[in-house]
Parts: C-alpha cells; structure tokens; sequence
C-alpha cells in the first residue's frame, strides 16, 4: 500500500499521541487527526493511582507533552470530542456532535472503560479510577474517609490499597485471588506481596468475592460477599477489570473478541489498525493472541503501527513489560509468568527486599522475569526472553496463517 | 541536540537503555535513568527520539536545535 493522503487516530491518550508522534519522527507529511473524547491534552494514567492519587503531584504533572510540542506536531487535535461510529468499509468515523470523517488510514486507540459491576454501583461514595477526573474525585473523598474497601486484588486494586493506607485510611482489600495480583505474578510472589501489604497494615481478604453494596440513604456503608459477614465501609473503590471501549465500533464490520481483533501487524481490516489496551493482534513468537494493558505496550505497538502505516510490514511479538509501584517497593515483570512456572532466584536476595526472580516453564525454559526493587537488573535479566517471543522464522503460508 | 531528564518523573522502566545504551543508563539502587551523554553525536540522535518517544514517563526532553 502506499502512503495513505491522511491519518484519523481515535483516542488521544499514550497509544493515540504515540502512533501521531512517531507518523512525524518518521517523516510523514500528510494530515493528522487526532480526536479524543477527554477535554484536556493528552495525560498518563500510571501517577494516577500513586502520585496523583497521594497528592505528591499536582494533575498538571501528569500532560504527556507541554502545548509547544503539541503543537509542533502539526496534528489537528480534536478533544472533547467522541466516536460513535465507524464504517470500516469506507474508514468513516462518526463524532457524537455529527461530524463525519474519513481518512486513509484510520488507527483504533480507545483503550479500555473501568468496569462496573450492577450489585456495586450506584450508591454515593462508590468509586472506579481510570481518568484524571475519577483521580481527584477517588482523592478528595480519600482524605475524609475513615474506612476504605478495595474490592478488585488485580495491579489497579493493590496499587489503590496501598496509596490509600499510605495517606493513614483503614484499608481492607478483597477479591477473589489467594493473594493480590495472582495471576500476573504467580502464587510465590503473590504471597510476597500480601505479606508486604500485611505488614504495612492493608487488611487482607482473600478468596472472596462480593456481590453487592451495604447502603444507607443512598451511601454506602459496606460490601456484601457472597459468604459472610459485609464488610463495613464509608468508601468503596471497585478495580474489578475493564473492558475494552470498542462500544462505539459494534456496527463497524470489524471483528471485536474483547478488543479489536488484528492481525500480527495489529490492522483490523484494510487501512485500519489498533494500538494499546484495545487491541487484540497476533502474537507470533508465543502462537496466539493476546491484548496488553500496560504503559509500554501502549507507545511500542503505536510505533509499529505508525510504522506499518508508512508501509513497513513488521509483526508486533513484544516481550510484554510491566511495572508497579506499592508501600515502597518497585516491582518490573518482563513476559508473562503463569501460575504453575516454577520462581527461581537469580540475583539478590529475597531478606533484603532485593531481588531479580525468573519463572521457568515445565521444560526448564525462562518464561519471565520479575525484579523486586531491582529495575536496572531486571532489565539485563530480560535478555534471556528474547528467544521465547521472537517471532518464528516464516513458514509455509498455511500453518503462517492460523 | 541537547537532552534533559526528569529524574523524578522517571519510574525506572529502562526502555531509553534498551533502545540507546550509548546514552542513557540505569542507577544500580533504584534503577532511575543516568544521563551518560547530554548531547550525543547525530548518529544517536534518532534512538534518542526514539527513547523520548517511548519512554513511558515523558521523562526524556530533548532540545533538537541546542
Ligand atoms: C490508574 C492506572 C494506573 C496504571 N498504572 C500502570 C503502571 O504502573 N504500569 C503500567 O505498565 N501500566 C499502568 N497502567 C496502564 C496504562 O496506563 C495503560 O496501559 C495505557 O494508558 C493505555 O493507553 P491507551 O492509549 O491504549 O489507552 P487509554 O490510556 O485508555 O486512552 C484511550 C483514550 O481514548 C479515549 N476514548 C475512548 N473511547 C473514545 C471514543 N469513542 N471516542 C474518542 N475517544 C475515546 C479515552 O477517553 C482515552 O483518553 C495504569 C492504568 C491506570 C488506569
Ligand atoms: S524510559 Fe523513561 S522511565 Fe524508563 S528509565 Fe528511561 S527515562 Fe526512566
């Protein structure tokens, strides 16, 4: 394909702000359009939950990039402003205030919605938090409250715990895992890290899931799990996963399979491609596929796309990265770790709070990495992944093609 | 080019080093960047974009005519 006349990005957060910015490092002349359905100019969402959420930054620290250099990108930012629409046949966008716009190539970066569960809304004090305006509302009632449940064990509700009891709240953190993040960090470290949220005085309760809000004129004053006794509550945030915001695209043609289903370069359908926490792309190195949601999937599958869009035709197979902040402790995880991988320590030392762990699979083989206060060796221990999620070398078109 | 880092911005994901080794590095401690080279020669300037690009704390600015 050659270079398409011009470019609609939908979505202008990191993923949208990456694909306009690397389209122009890379030398790409045409017209931009980034349209984005917040007010304000593109921001980050980790300090949301830490810094952010702690008051040891101000929201303005949070813009991904200062007007100048928005500006220097000579890209039409249309903010305030959401899709409702797309007809992937004709790459046509449609904005709630009725526009129409079309464009060669069209990049899907919506990311993902908080999501809601219907026993737990709708009570005054019920909180989610995924954009600056959840974090200063999450902030302000944080500072009055007395007692605080977190009902989601995932990345999102331990970092919320642990920012909450570090401002002096009462914490209890709930959610259906043996021990917080679970699934992403495997049973060892997971124990690690409740006895890291124990110690700091976060009230752990495991194994439990919770199905509805204990209310009072129209406020909560706890959660109900399924078994047992409601857990008292003046405030309640629920981190219980996101779904992707592909809503606005369900006549679109294209293939939804929570998120946008793409191919190993991450186009969804001719001329459109997606990038960040909506997109669902074909991992060749690990065979499937698979949707990110971290900060640096987010800028590296944009770069690829922008990439592609110029006419390259490289495969997006990452080596997944993640990072969390909680109670002091810096945790990095390189690959994806499965609960069954066997946890090796490869350098430091587990007393000293400092160490570089790798998960091995059945075969012995080195899955993932995760560093515990140890980001710069976590890093050079990365190296022994390569291998894992590079893509294979090409094969017959058949098999290829799966 | 001329290259400033927000150190306190910077959360230590190490994707500046991976991209340009030549001119960022991490502290052993803490893993927060080290500027090795405030003004690298052209040759790395378009791994330094790259870095500032995808570095997923905006903590990288870069002062191309300086
Ligand atoms: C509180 C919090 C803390 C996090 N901490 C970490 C961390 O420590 N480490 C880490 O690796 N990752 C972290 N993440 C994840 C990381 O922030 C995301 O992976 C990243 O923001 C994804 O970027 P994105 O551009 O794909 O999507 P988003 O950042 O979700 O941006 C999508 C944008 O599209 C807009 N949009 C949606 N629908 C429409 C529409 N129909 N029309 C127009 N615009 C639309 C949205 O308003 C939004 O601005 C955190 C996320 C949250 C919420
Ligand atoms: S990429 Fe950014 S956040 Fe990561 S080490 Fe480099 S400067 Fe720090």
């Amino acid at each position: 394909m050659s270079t398409p006349s011009d470019v609609l990005v939908v979505g202008a957060s990191a993923a949208g702000l990456a694909v306009t910015e690397s389209l122009r490092r890379k030398g790409y002349r045409g017209r931009i359009t980034l349209l984005g359905e917040e007010e304000g100019a593109p921001y980050d969402r980790p300090p949301l939950s830490k810094q952010v959420l702690a008051g040891t930054w101000e929201a303005e620290r949070t813009q991904l990039r200062t007007r100048d250099v928005l500006d220097a990108l000579d890209a039409e930012l249309a903010l305030g402003e959401r899709a409702v629409a797309l007809d992937a046949a004709t790459r046509t966008v449609r904005t709630a205030s009725g526009a129409e716009l079309r464009a060669e190539a069209v990049v899907l970066a919506t990311g993902l919605h908080a999501r809601r569960l219907p026993g737990l809304s709708g009570a005054t004090g019920v909180h989610v938090l995924r954009t600056l305006g959840d974090a200063g509302r999450l902030r302000e009632e944080l500072l009055k409250a007395e007692r605080v449940v977190v009902v989601g064990d995932g990345v999102l509700g331990a970092e919320i715990a642990a920012t909450a009891r570090l401002m002096g709240a009462d914490v209890t953190m709930t959610g259906p895992q043996a021990a917080p993040m679970q699934a992403q960090l495997g049973h060892d470290i997971a124990q690690r890290l409740a006895a890291l949220h124990t110690e700091h005085g976060v009230r752990l309760r495991p194994d439990t899931l919770v199905d509805g809000l204990e209310t009072a004129d129209g406020r909560v004053t706890g959660v109900r799990p399924v078994d047992g006794d409601p857990l008292p509550a003046d405030l309640v945030v629920t981190a219980v996963g996101s779904t992707p915001a592909t809503d606005w695209l369900t006549h679109s043609g294209l293939a939804l399979r929570d998120g946008v289903e793409c191919d190993s370069r991450c186009r969804a359908a001719d001329g459109i491609y997606a990038a960040g926490d909506v997109a669902r792309f074909h991992h060749e190195g690990l065979g499937r596929s698979l949707r990110l949601e971290n900060r640096t999937n987010a800028t590296e599958q944009a770069m690829l796309v922008a990439a592609n869009i110029l006419g390259e035709d490289r495969p997006y197979s990452p080596v997944p990265y993640f990072w969390t902040d909680q109670l002091g402790v810096k945790i990095q995880v390189y690959g994806l770790p499965t609960p069954t991988a066997t946890v090796r320590i490869v350098e430091g030392d587990t007393e000293q709070g400092r160490f570089v762990a790798q998960y091995l699979d059945d075969e012995g083989r080195p899955i993932a990495v995760l560093g515990w206060n140890m980001p710069k060796q976590a890093r050079q221990h990365r190296q022994a992944l390569l291998d894992r999620y590079a893509p294979a070398p090409r094969v017959e078109p058949a098999a290829a093609s799966r | 080019m001329k290259i400033t880092v927000d150190e306190e911005k910077c959360c230590g994901a190490g994707q500046c080093v991976l991209i340009a080794p030549e001119v960022f590095d991490q502290r052993d401690e803490d893993g927060i960047v080290i500027l090795l080279d405030a003004a690298p020669v052209a040759e790395h300037h378009e791994g330094v974009r790259e870095s500032a690009g995808v570095c997923p704390a905006a903590a990288i600015h870069l002062h191309e005519d300086a």
